[in-house]
């Protein structure tokens, strides 16, 4: 186990407060001042060797997104921006930060925007996460007035200005291109790469979008040094992560541990087993909803950290771990979150509009035994349709979790729909069969 | 995409209050010169706060005057998002979480509660006028499910009985306390949690 003070996020329970003076003694804003004048290059270096990787869900080496910005300014201002717009399904850890960690999350924006030659950071919160936003905003406020950032941040020379932009409920916002467009007032439809955002962002200005638990890991990785980051997890996977188990487990929470953390460990050291016991397991949602799902079988040897998942053909995505018993229908389950991915699709592209109520229509019957047994290779068709035909990785994220399904649980979504609609004629779900189907029969 | 209502009543004026006017134009000195059109979320969000927890087509009107952007534009942002009401609400607004964390945990027991206690469709207001409760999406708070959102407050690690009683409250019009409903300290694990234990009484 990760040992207490190896834990980046000490407050992560909000045992001490999280006001500037609380924040100091946890060590937040010590050494700033240094470590902004080694350089940029040398901030950069040492993000890179500590092997970080975004905890957004795409696990991109953040050393290396950073190294992208253009080395000087040239005639259009730079950007950084903070995607605070966490709504992922079983996802809760930036609320966290944000509300008991902002100042690690200030002090990250801080050095984040002196290595990317930024003077201006956004912080893009979801809308509902009011409260979460006013508690930063308290905290910008104290840095303002102690003159952490601002003119002259911290004594280094430095100019920079924090701002919150709320958003106001659209999921699709946390793709970096679409929360770019919100921000400039647009409706969130994402847009397509290239040009990447660091040289083409905001306002067409050279822009580096990061999520919140990455820029509140980096102080910390600079202070302990990077040795001290990549020592903790696995190789390429390095450092610690909060993880966020919710669904069928007798204590759900959040809980800051070492990257490659078997599963079976955090469900039963953290969040007191699942409920009915190990052997009661279904199914476990390892990253947020867009993951596929994992059956028990393997998640009695799973490790959590990116490259292990994606050899099971999911992804740590958020590390948002949805847990699902036996007492729970799995097709149900996975019908909701079908219904989600329509609920949220932005409309832009045509497979991922149509596809996603298409995926939820049938699922939801499936959940009921409605379905025919072709649609369910129709289903499996659909998803292979969305999946790599549209402009973001929303198109991924619906088609996923029902390609998990139906990779380890087909068995039991034929077995309920089994029933062939021109042999069991008695059966009457007209609305349900094709009307193709429907001539043969007259003929 | 959701669909959204708009109201059939509309009044036909709208303007910014003297506080909010002021705080709009504080919201706009956060952007870019000629970059105003980024502050159209927060001024639709001031209007909505302004005139009862929702937008009428005047307010719509209003912004897009005030950032000096087409009316459709305006409008385009307000059904997008899913926070922007345009029909009214009640004074208590609850927004069911009901995605799949707080599905297996009990979310629609939650909402039969609603439909029994306020109103049998969700966004139609209670018979006092005084709540009305819709579904909503991932809000968030996973660990801490159920949950509901209430105005601006999260209630969290709901169960029926507990909803009831904050149901009852509002009714009543009094506003129950936030944050989580089994006791313990935000996203803390309750078995006597394992991590950052130096802390634990602290």
């Amino acid at each position: 186990m990760l040992k207490d003070e190896d834990r980046i996020f000490q407050n992560l329970y909000n045992d001490k407060g999280s006001d500037l003076s609380s924040a100091k003694e946890r060590g937040d804003w010590h050494n700033t001042k240094e470590i902004l004048l080694k350089g940029r290059d040398w901030i950069i270096n040492e993000i890179k060797n500590s092997e970080l990787r975004g905890r957004g869900g795409a696990g991109f080496p953040t050393g290396l997104k950073w190294s992208f910005a253009p080395k000087n300014i040239g005639s259009r201002p730079h950007y950084l921006v903070i995607n605070a717009d966490e709504s992922e399904p079983g996802t809760c850890k930036d609320r966290d930060i944000l509300r008991f960690e902002p100042h690690k999350l200030i002090e990250g924006c801080l050095i984040a925007s002196y290595s990317v030659n930024a003077h201006k950071c956004y912080i893009y919160i979801r809308g509902e996460y009011f409260n979460e936003g006013k508690k930063l905003q308290t905290a910008i406020n104290e840095a303002y007035e102690n003159n952490l950032i601002g003119k002259n941040a911290s004594n280094t020379g430095w100019d920079l200005d924090i701002y919150i932009h709320y958003g106001a409920g659209a999921y699709i916002c946390g793709e970096e291109t679409a929360l770019l467009e919100s921000l400039e007032g647009k409706k969130g439809q994402p847009r397509l790469k290239p040009p990447f955002p660091a040289l083409i962002g905001l306002y067409g200005c050279p822009t580096i979008v990061n999520n919140v638990e990455t820029i509140a890991v980096v102080p910390t990785i600079l202070k302990k040094g990077s040795k001290w980051f990549s020592s903790l997890g696995k190789p390429k996977n390095t450092g610690t992560k909060i993880f966020c188990i919710s669904g069928n487990v007798n204590y759900p929470c959040n809980v800051e541990e070492e990257m490659g953390a078997s599963l079976k460990y955090l469900i039963e050291k953290h969040a007191g087993g699942v409920i009915g016991g190990w052997d009661n397991l279904k199914a476990v949602i390892p990253g947020g909803s867009s993951m596929p799902l994992i059956p028990k079988k393997i998640c009695d040897t799973l490790l959590m950290d990116f490259d292990s998942l994606i050899e099971q053909k999911s992804g740590l995505g958020t590390a948002g771990i949805i847990v699902i018993n036996k007492d729970q229908d799995i097709i149900k389950c996975m019908a909701r979150i079908a219904r989600f991915y329509k609920h949220e699709s932005c409309g832009q592209c045509t497979p991922c509009r149509e596809g996603s109520g298409w995926m939820w229509r049938m699922l939801e019957r499936m959940s009921k035994g409605e379905a025919s047994r072709e649609e369910v290779d129709m289903l499996e068709d659909v998803t292979k349709q969305i999946e790599g035909h549209t402009i973001c990785a929303f198109g991924e994220g619906s088609a996923w979790p029902v390609q998990g399904l139906l990779r380890h649980f087909k068995r039991e979504v034929t077995k309920r729909n089994d029933f062939n609609p021109l042999i069991n004629k008695n059966r009457n779900i007209p609305y349900l069969v094709d009307q193709h189907l429907l001539e043969k029969k007259d003929a | 995409m959701s669909i959204k209502k708009i109201s059939k009543e509309q009044p036909k004026i709208f303007e910014f209050n003297s506080k909010n006017l002021e705080i709009s134009k504080k919201i706009i000195e956060n952007y870019p010169k000629g970059k105003q059109q980024s502050a159209v979320m927060a001024l639709l969000y001031l209007a909505q706060r302004q005139n009862d927890n929702w937008i009428p087509l005047a307010a719509i009107k209003y912004v897009g005057k005030f950032l000096n952007i087409p009316y459709i534009k305006v409008y385009e942002i307000a059904t997008f998002y899913s926070m922007y009401n345009l029909a009214p609400v009640g004074k208590y607004f609850l927004q069911v979480c009901t995605t799949t964390p707080c599905m297996i945990r009990g979310a629609y027991d939650l909402v039969e509660i609603c439909k029994n206690k306020i109103s049998k469709n969700q966004g139609e207001l209670s018979k006092d006028g005084i709540c009305s409760w819709t579904e909503v999406e991932c809000l968030g708070a996973c660990v801490n499910a159920p949950m509901t959102q209430i105005n601006d407050d999260y209630y969290e690690d709901l169960d029926k009985e507990k909803f009831e009683k904050i149901i009852d409250q509002i009714l009543n019009n009094k506003k129950p306390k936030p944050g989580s409903y089994r006791g313990r300290k935000n996203s803390e694990p309750e078995n006597g949690r394992k991590t950052l234990t130096e802390f634990k009484n602290a």
